[in-house]
Parts: structure tokens; sequence; C-alpha cells
């Protein structure tokens, strides 16, 4: 039962792969990581049950927490020009 | 008892892995950015969702069900909070969707 999940997240960890690759602009890119990190955590758990290792939770909400951190990371870095605690960046008019 | 427990959480995984993969595919399919939004909270929400709860009726009530709840709890908080962080750096930095001026009106004046 647990691996027709573990195929299924497979198959869609592939697929946000080649979002990733092929996505044209940078946001579809983050998307795309946003979403394979959070497929990745029910992977964990899902394996975690698979094995009988419970332990592997543990594991998959630490991911689920850097993966948050990271897209945001990402999105203020682009947003703001900078990590936003910066001065403000001298072309005041993009951030309207 | 059990019986109807396993089958319940067996028909949750499933559909966890249903909607998980419909999300995949919406986002490859999709034409653009706005769209594609979309088709990746699809997964994040009914898919993830439905995975935990398939585990949470497998484990019973134990120690790995608080751990799965909790898992479960904090990417529904942070899934559209993420969603929404790269629509709002998308629009800002630019990236607009195609709205109904892009697109030539078939009635003069149409909305």
């Amino acid at each position: 039962m647990f691996l027709i999940g573990v195929i299924a997240l497979f198959i869609a960890m592939i697929l946000m792969l080649y979002r990733l690759y092929v996505g044209p602009t940078l946001y579809d890119r983050v998307l795309a990581t946003n979403s394979f990190g959070t497929t990745t955590v029910l992977f964990i758990g899902v394996i975690g049950f698979l094995t009988e290792r419970p332990d592997f939770l543990d594991i998959a909400l630490l991911y689920a927490l850097i993966n948050f951190v990271g897209t945001i990371a990402i999105l203020k870095f682009f947003r703001y020009r900078a990590m936003g605690d910066y001065p403000q960046p001298e072309h005041p008019e993009d951030m309207q | 008892m059990s019986l109807f427990v396993d089958i319940l959480s067996w028909a949750c995984i499933l559909g966890g892995g249903f909607f998980t993969i419909i999300g995949a595919v919406g986002t490859l399919r999709f034409p653009d950015f706005w769209s594609r939004l979309h088709a990746v909270s699809v997964s994040d929400s009914a898919g993830m969702l439905l995975f935990i709860l398939g585990m949470c009726l497998q484990a019973g009530l134990t120690l790995v069900t608080l751990k799965l709840v909790l898992i479960g709890i904090f990417l529904f908080i942070t899934g559209p909070t993420a969603t929404h962080a790269v629509a709002n750096a998308a629009l800002v930095t630019g990236l607009r969707p195609p709205i109904a001026n892009d697109i030539e009106p078939e009635v003069e004046g149409g909305a």
C-alpha cells in the first residue's frame, strides 16, 4: 500500500524536477523547488512507514522547516535585491 | 474494526498520491506562472493532507501520530504562505499575468 504512495510521490517529484529544469521564469523554479521539498517530506514519511522506522518522521519534520526557510530566503533575495536588511536599494520605484 | 481502518488509510494514501500527481501534471501543463500557482497548491494542500491522514490512521494513537500531526499542521500553514510569498515576489518584480487587454477583445470594449 505504501509502495503505491512511494511510486506516486516519486512520479510527482520527477515531474517537478522537469518543471524546475524547463521553468521559464525564476519564480516557476522557486515554485517547483518548494513543491519538490514538500513532496520530499511526504516521501521520507512514507519511506519511514514502509521500513517500520518511526524516527524518519523527525527527519521529515526538519526537512519541512528547512524547505520553507530556503524558499523564503530565495524570494527575499530576489524581491528586495538583497536580504532586505541593508539600506534600501537606490531604485525605489521597484518597491511599490 | 482494524480492517475498516486499513481500508480507510489505504484510500487516503491512494487519494493523496492521486492529488499529488494531479498537482504535478498541472504544474507542467498550465500555460503561465500564475495558473501554475493553483496547480502547485493542489498537491501541496490536498495531497499532503491525505497522505498525513492515511499515515495517521495506519499508526493509530501513538507518538508517531503526534509527529505526523505536527508535520501536517506545519505544512498546512507554510504551504500557502510560501505560495503567497512566491506570488508577491513575482508581482512586485514585474511578472504580470496576461489580463484581458493583452488578448484582443472580440466585442469592442469587452471586459
